[in-house]
């Protein structure tokens, strides 16, 4: 009698302790950074990992819907911009409160913008809303109105803040004090990073009940993706924001449910050749290099359908140009992907003087048509993509030899000694706005990549671009600035100085247990809405 | 010869003779891109299946070993001989060239040889045939790999340098190169033969890690070490058994090249 008793109240101890720990972690996410995130400061962040934290923990005052791309008042109930495109103020929601319990004011915005646009701090974010020299002028115009006055127009000024999650002016510990739905509570260098619910935070759902509704979020550190697979696969966690299209694959055959492919996604691959005039190539290859007819000959040449189709799986469109068709507002409608033509490439070719003599190109000055293409050793996508160029080249009798570099000494080659004659990488763009793509497309900037740094334009079509994109960049109007940017589009088609291969889609997987989610293009494609995400009750009980 | 060894030699004359008829047992080439057939399991077709770009898997892997088996040899042999220039000469002659040598063996032994690959690797020049990136990439190893073995040829030179038959020949008045080439040369062979047989592996190896970095053999040319990247990312054996030959062929190849030395080799 008294062991039976005993081991009742050692089952009731073991219940409740065991009730206890799923109370705890029952209601928690669990996903993996891919590296260990460089800082907790929201205005410093300059790496993913520090950009997930911040997306979690920033309050903002506008916020860029992830799914509808429109911008839509977060902390600020409402903007205004001037006509000129230099001054924003912004109306502050009343009654908001960082996770410390200080109010949230004017005063704040004041302290994180001048923090923001302070030389010293070297911020990422702030170089974004720097369009000219000259300092930033904050005036509090209210506790919950201020203006913003920059010293020259910038450009998409209002989602330039989607980025800027605001600081407390007042708490002693400022990276602790937060706006956004989840707070860091642990962090467990080199193992995981802990999110719990803000208490304070502001928004509540349709039925009125208090924002999250997760209790916590656990960031496990992990940059090996097939752990981060296997541990998907074991239920270990809910959700992984990308990944790689054998991975999704391998998840689909398994459990179909758990992968989501969102289509297009803003990033894209593409191959150039190197026009610099003092590139130690040969000078007979420059001129083809510089030979319009040729480049678009090469583009015609390739197979994109091929390379989307095998190299990954279908998941992936061919590239069309410098903006994916998943961007809805600025993508050029009338633009489409270049088709697998050899015979009009042959053709084209053969109008600046080439011929196929025994299955060997050759130039008019009888030269066989041979060159290089290197791209990063480790990126196996784009291995596998040149070894396809090569073959469909080799169709049209160009001899193309791959060369796969460590990424510092392709960079080196790439951007500072010239020393190549094609490259393939890619742009993985956040930035919805052209002005984003301001340092490629300016034949003075240093991402010019096919040739950086120019005094002057050297081609008209380069002078017209540059006129293009300074225009669009001069004028708020967004029915002007599209014109502009669809004609830099076209331009880009014409001329191929990329020649753009594929745009890779979104791939994800959450798991079953996660309630809520609806996977974007748009990063932070799966936990976007993680205010509004819930876990299965199954899925809790089973932690 | 024990049966464990003649077994081994068996295997290596065998694999070699396979990988030197690939054009014939895998007629499609290594390179031919079957595009509607990506990653497909085996079938009558592609006996190992196709790659992830519908490559024959079959063909790819007899053409990879024939590549890392004639060549790492060569590479062995480039090795080799500098060791034995190195190592037997500084051995043979001591003083001040023993210790220069024992200090450009240290010096050879103490660099992180991966990263000096890259780094030669990175410098050389873009434009060049996959047959010639393959050629270079052997040499390279060839020519960086040749401490260790230098260290031991040094060691046996210097015992050999004391022995009572060298003393003799001096004693007869024969001196300099005579000496080294009739008298202390071949009384190195066996060490020779044996670091030779030991670097053949080293240097397949060394490829792989290259390879499986991307930084090997280029493509399409395919080498065990572009084969076994295909295991990166392999979740489960269960699913795709067929991709693990090239690992399983690396293996054995290895194993036999160590049976094939005997215990009295290994030791030298």
């Amino acid at each position: 009698m008294i062991c039976r008793r005993i081991f009742l109240r050692i089952f009731l101890c073991s219940a409740l302790l065991l009730g206890a720990a799923s109370a705890q972690s029952g209601n928690e996410l669990r996903f993996c950074l891919r590296a260990e995130p460089k800082t907790f400061d929201p205005l410093k962040v300059d790496d993913d990992a520090s950009l997930t934290i911040r997306y979690l923990t920033g309050g903002v005052l506008v916020r860029a819907n992830r799914q509808t791309q429109a911008l839509e008042p977060e902390l600020a109930e409402s903007w205004k911009l001037s006509k000129d495109g230099k001054q924003i103020t912004f109306k502050l929601r009343r009654g908001i409160r960082f996770s410390e319990g200080s109010p949230f004011s004017a005063e704040d915005v004041a302290f994180t913008v001048t923090r923001l646009m302070d030389p010293a701090l070297h911020s990422s974010t702030g170089d974004a809303f720097r369009s000219g020299k000259g300092t930033v002028a904050t005036k509090i115009l209210s506790p919950i109105q201020i203006s913003v006055t920059f010293s020259a127009p910038v450009i998409g000024l209002a989602g330039l803040f989607d980025q800027v999650a605001m600081m407390s002016s007042h708490a002693s510990n400022k990276e602790a004090a937060v706006l956004g739905p989840f707070m860091v509570a642990e962090y467990k260098p080199g193992a995981s990073v802990l999110l719990k619910r803000n208490p304070n935070y502001w928004k509540k759902d349709a039925q009125g009940r208090q924002l999250p509704y997760l209790d916590s979020i656990r960031l496990d550190i992990q940059p090996n993706r097939d752990v981060e697979v296997l541990r998907f696969k074991r239920g270990e966690l809910d959700l992984i924001n990308s990944i790689d299209t054998e991975y999704y694959d391998r998840l689909a055959a398994s459990s179909p449910g758990v992968v989501h492919d969102a289509g297009a996604s803003l990033d894209s691959e593409f191959m150039w050749f190197n026009q610099v005039a003092n590139a130690p190539i040969a000078e007979y290859k420059r001129n083809w290099f510089r030979s319009t007819n040729f480049r678009r000959a090469v583009s015609e040449a390739i197979n994109r359908e091929d390379l989307s189709r095998v190299v990954f799986n279908g998941h992936a469109r061919p590239g069309v140009g410098p903006v994916s068709p998943a961007n809805k507002f600025w993508f050029n409608n009338r633009l489409k992907a270049e088709s697998y033509r050899p015979d009009a490439a042959l053709q084209r070719l053969q109008t600046d003087g080439f011929r196929l003599q025994n299955g060997t190109l050759r130039d008019k000055d009888g030269n066989a048509v041979e060159f290089s293409i290197v791209t990063n050793a480790g990126n196996k996508y784009r291995e596998r993509m040149a070894v396809m160029i090569q073959e469909d080249l080799g169709k049209i009798g160009v001899k193309v030899n791959v060369v796969t570099l460590d990424f510092p000494s392709l960079i080196e080659r790439i951007a500072q000694k010239f020393n190549y004659e094609a490259a393939i990488l890619g742009f993985q763009n956040v930035d919805l706005d052209p002005n984003g793509q301001m340092n490629i497309w300016l034949s003075s900037a240093e991402n010019h990549a096919w040739n950086p740094q120019q005094k002057g334009p050297e081609t008209p079509w380069e002078a017209e671009i540059d006129h293009l994109m300074r225009s669009q960049a001069s004028t708020a109007d967004p029915k002007k600035r599209k014109e502009a940017f669809d004609h830099v589009q076209e331009i880009v088609a014409e001329q191929a100085p990329f020649i753009y291969l594929v745009n890779k889609n979104a791939l994800s997987a959450v798991s079953a247990s996660v309630e809520g989610a609806a996977p974007v293009i748009l990063h932070p494609q799966t936990y976007w809405n993680a205010e509004r995400l819930t876990l299965h009750s199954t899925a809790q009980a089973s932690r | 010869m024990s049966a464990a060894r003649k077994l081994a030699c068996v295997v290596l004359v065998a694999v070699c003779v396979v990988s030197l008829g690939a054009q014939w047992i895998a007629p499609t080439g290594y390179a031919k891109q079957f595009r509607e057939a990506p990653s497909s399991p085996p079938s009558r077709q592609h006996l190992l299946g196709t790659d992830e770009i519908g490559r024959d898997r079959f063909a790819r892997v007899l053409y990879g070993t024939r590549i890392s088996l004639l060549l790492a040899p060569v590479a062995a042999l480039i090795s080799t001989l500098l060791a034995a220039l190195v190592g037997g000469l500084a051995g043979y002659l001591g003083g001040i060239w023993l210790r220069v040598a024992t200090g450009v063996t240290d010096l050879f032994l103490s660099l992180p040889w991966l990263f000096l690959l890259i780094t030669v690797r990175a410098v050389l020049p873009l434009n060049v045939s996959p047959l010639f990136s393959v050629l270079i990439t052997f040499l390279i190893l060839g020519l960086l790999g040749w401490a260790a073995s230098a260290r031991v040829l040094c060691t046996s030179a210097q015992s050999l340098g004391s022995s009572d038959f060298i003393v003799q020949a001096r004693a007869s008045g024969l001196h300099g190169s005579r000496l080294f080439f009739v008298h202390v040369l071949p009384n190195l062979k066996p060490v020779l033969y044996a670091q030779f047989w030991i670097s053949i592996p080293v240097f397949i190896l060394s490829e792989a890690n290259l390879g499986i970095l991307g930084l090997g053999v280029a493509e399409p040319l395919p080498s065990w070490g572009s084969l076994l990247r295909e295991l990166e990312g392999l979740v489960s054996f269960r699913d795709e058994p067929w991709r693990l030959v090239p690992l399983l062929l690396l293996i054995i190849v290895m194993t036999s090249f160590q049976m094939v030395l005997s215990k009295e080799e290994v030791a030298a």
